[in-house]
């Protein structure tokens, strides 16, 4: 018997389990689109007006982008342009790659196939190579490849999913694309979960019409990552690690050139010269909008989406944030971690304090997180922890009730043993949660080949928008950085040979956006990129002394 | 991120410098708190890319214990040091190339040392992840790939384990030998996805996608709201 609950929360558990056997058997009706939008307008903390802030500089002036995300994006760089030497070149390639994670790494692997020599290549990252969003995922990636699907529905589930703000030839790309990554990964000996005769175990997700979501037990995208950074340092790619990008640099024409990096460590900079350079930085969940706890890893700051901006790529779809509808509420320690997906797709249910099912629990996501939020803070029907965070109970031994004895320890691993080290047993209670601060919908404006408007740079993966629209389903995400990634690999690959290398490398782009930021009378005190979210105790920042020390 | 000051406070050391942080936090919470801002030992933050390796003792406890920090609640009277990376060699492949069929010796030839095991199962003892790690060495040295693959699954490659190793064995990287054969040549394959690849070769839903893409949002909404739901899988 699990042990981590205190007694009150214990009394509302015994709900849960006195409508259990009932509710196994209810198919709780859908939201009729009239409910939906209501629940979404009152409910969900995009549709706060409050939260958005509309941009006044940039190639996106005039849009809404949430407030935390507008603060960084007009702001001076965290770089004085005058201080650096940018005729020193430390790395002359064909190809840089900003960011090594998913997206990063599948773009290396398909560059070599095209024919560049890995000793080409630079990725820099941020933190280790891997260390990334793309780490954690656990539920799944989507790709049609059963005799009921195709990608036909797949596309359709997810414009629909996207509230029709998709960018058609993207999403095109990505169902279309979905059974050769998945072909792909399998020459690449990713494990995935099939039955007895090879053919993949396939789960529904939230808004999905068929079952197709697959799976590496709830380690999916660690699954994924790690395979593929084995295939990267087979290949021999060189990668530098704790040394983020800080800003592009540009040619004389304005077209990009490389980046400028920064060792975490040392302090000093480093200029990379490049024929193609590619943004794969990932998301921004650290930014904690509207003050949510978030899933995403340490380094997801949205770097990529400030530097890109100031060499003049447009953004889409920032109004637009996915809070994913199950984030851990309680015990404290592991408040915003993911509660997956998967939970719901196999069998378990939102539950009220009172022991209530309220909701479908496979809405698309926003819809399910502001159904929960609506019970929370609507309905006062949730249940609030010892240190006032309010959640709702995900009915997890529900599974077992119904799939059998077992099913949660061997298809949950992952998510079981993260709350075994709080005492909590999953497969005997229900746990609680809270909508969690999940996926930057939008990004960095691209075409099908991952190219973007400026010449030089592709993008690829969560920095880029238009794929998902407003809302992204689950597992498209995992998909859209291996379609992304191979396809930004390969279209600079080309770009590199036909190219010449930059005659001379500047930051007159920041020079420019410097001078609008000025022009605006914006005076904005968040030198940006931000690099790594700031976590230390009030107190040891009041006391802290700026002294450089001196070895 | 906790900053409540009516909280419960507890004592931790720090590399041997003692902090007061409230009650609640993970090791890793309680380090930021304290005033640290992490540059390495850190990524995830989430139990999954093994990078907040963590050694710590108890007050009043001989033992050293390992685990995450960023999984762990932070208790009164720990010892802290941080693990940020393992430099252990990781032997190269091809992945086209290794021929399991002929060669049933493909573990042993890519990493002599496991040869060397002396069966103490510091490394299974050392796992945050409560691996199997020794039987999964011990399997790749029978030539069972597969036990060896499926039993190392959930490794985050934290490390801890080739730390402790008196036999010098690098499991995690042995383990992720194990798991790349598993799923490129051990598994069947599905016969679906080769028919939908096939099919889309041959360019079968390209009319019908193109379709799509040019469709208004009021014709996209009609077709979407009239979906059928697969009832099981
Ligand atoms: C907990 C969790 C669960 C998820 N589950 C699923 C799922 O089940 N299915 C699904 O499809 N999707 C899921 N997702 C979403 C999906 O994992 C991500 O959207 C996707 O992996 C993003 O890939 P990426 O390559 O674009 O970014 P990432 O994999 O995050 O890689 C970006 C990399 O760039 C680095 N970086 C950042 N800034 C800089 C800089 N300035 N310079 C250099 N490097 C930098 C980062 O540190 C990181 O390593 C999940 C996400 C999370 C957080
Ligand atoms: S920070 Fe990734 S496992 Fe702890």
């Amino acid at each position: 018997m699990s042990d981590g609950y205190p007694e009150y929360m214990r009394k509302s558990i015994e709900k849960v389990e006195a409508t259990r056997e009932k509710r196994a058997s209810i198919d709780f009706e859908r939201m009729k689109p009239e409910e939906s939008q209501e629940t979404l307008d009152n409910f969900h903390p995009d549709y706060r007006k409050e939260g958005k802030h509309e941009l006044k500089v940039g190639p996106s002036k005039g849009e809404l982008a949430p407030i935390e995300l507008a603060e960084l994006l007009e702001s001076p760089s965290i770089i004085d342009p005058s201080e650096i030497d940018l005729s020193q070149v430390d790395y002359d390639v064909e190809i840089l790659i900003v960011g090594g994670g998913g997206a990063g790494t599948v773009a290396a692997l398909w560059a070599i196939k095209e024919g560049i020599d890995p000793k080409d290549i630079l990725i820099a990252t941020k933190l280790r190579h891997g260390d990334s969003n793309s780490m954690m995922a656990q539920g799944g990636i989507q790709a049609a490849d059963k005799e009921v699907d195709s990608p036909v529905t797949h596309y359709l589930d997810a414009i629909g999913g996207g509230h029709y703000t998709n960018q058609p030839d993207l999403l095109k790309a990505l169902t279309r694309d979905a059974p050769e990554i998945i072909k792909w990964h399998e020459k690449l000996g990713i494990m995935y979960d099939r039955d007895e005769n090879g053919e993949f175990v396939e789960l529904p997700g939230g808004g999905t019409s068929r079952y197709r979501l697959h799976s590496a037990g709830d380690y999916t995208g660690m699954e994924l990552m790690r395979v593929l950074m084995d295939e990267s340092r087979n290949k021999g790619v060189p990668v530098l690690e704790f040394a983020p990008a800080v800003e592009l640099l540009t040619d004389e024409k304005g077209n990009v050139g490389g980046a400028l990096l920064m060792n975490l460590e040392t302090n000093e900079y480093y200029v990379v010269r490049a024929k193609s350079t590619i943004m794969a930085t990932g998301g921004f969940g650290r930014l904690h909008v509207q003050s949510y706890p978030t899933s995403n890893h340490y380094g997801a700051t949205a770097d990529g989406l400030i530097m890109g901006y100031r060499v003049g790529i447009p953004l889409r779809d920032m109004d637009s944030v996915q809070y994913h509808p199950t984030g851990a509420a309680f015990p404290d320690q592991v408040i915003g971690l993911l509660v997956t997906e998967k939970v719901r797709s196999l069998g378990g249910q939102p539950v009220n304090a009172d022991g209530e099912l309220f909701v479908n629990p496979l809405e698309p996501r926003d819809v399910e997180a502001a159904a929960i939020i609506r019970e929370c803070y609507g309905k006062e029907k949730g249940i609030t922890t010892p240190t006032g965070m309010r959640g709702v109970w995900l009915d997890s031994p529900l599974i077992d009730f119904k799939e059998g004895e077992g099913t949660v320890a061997k298809r949950l691993p992952a998510m079981v043993r993260q709350y075994e080290r709080f005492n909590i047993d999953m497969t005997k209670d229900p746990i609680l949660v809270f909508p969690t601060l999940h996926y930057q919908n939008g990004g960095l404006v691209i075409n099908a080949d991952s190219s973007t408007p400026v010449d030089g740079l592709f993008a690829a993966g969560e920095v880029s928008g238009g794929v998902h629209g407003k809302n992204r389903l689950m597992g498209n995400s995992l998909l859209d950085f291996n379609v992304f990634g191979r396809r930004a690999g390969i279209t600079a690959a080309k770009h590199a040979r036909r190219s010449q290398k930059p005659s001379k490398l500047t930051l007159d782009h920041l020079s420019k956006y410097n001078k609008e930021l000025k022009d605006a009378g914006i005076e904005r005190k968040n030198p940006s990129p931000m690099l790594l979210p700031e976590y230390r105790g009030k107190r040891v920042l009041e006391r802290h002394l700026d002294v450089q020390v001196t070895l | 991120m906790a900053e409540e000051e009516d909280k419960k406070m507890i004592e931790i050391y720090v590399m041997g410098r003692r902090y007061k942080v409230p009650e609640g936090l993970t090791i890793m919470t309680a380090l930021e708190y304290a005033g640290y801002k992490y540059v390495r030992s850190c990524g995830c933050r989430g139990g999954f890319c093994g990078a907040c390796s963590t050694v710590f003792r108890k007050e009043g406890d001989y033992k050293l214990m390992m685990d995450l920090a960023c999984q762990t609640a932070a208790e009164d009277g720990m010892f802290l040091v941080q693990l940020p990376f393992v430099p252990a060699v990781r032997a190269e492949f091809e992945i086209d190339e290794l021929n399991i069929e002929e060669n049933d010796n493909v573990m042993l030839e890519h990493y002599p040392e496991i040869a060397r095991c002396v069966s103490c199962n510091t490394c299974t003892k050392s796992c945050p992840q409560d691996i199997k790690v020794m039987d999964y060495v011990q399997a790749s040295l029978r030539g069972d790939i597969d036990r060896a693959a499926k039993l190392s699954f959930d490794c985050i490659q934290c490390g801890l384990c080739s730390i402790r190793c008196p036999a010098d064995i690098k499991h995690y990287h042995l383990a992720q030998l194990a798991r790349r054969i598993k799923g490129r040549y051990i598994d069947p394959k599905s016969s679906e996805l080769e028919k939908m690849v096939q099919e889309l070769k041959e360019g079968k839903y390209d009319e019908e996608l193109e379709k799509l893409c040019d469709m208004s949002e009021e014709e996209l909404k009609k077709v979407y709201d009239e979906r059928k739901f697969q009832k099981e899988g």
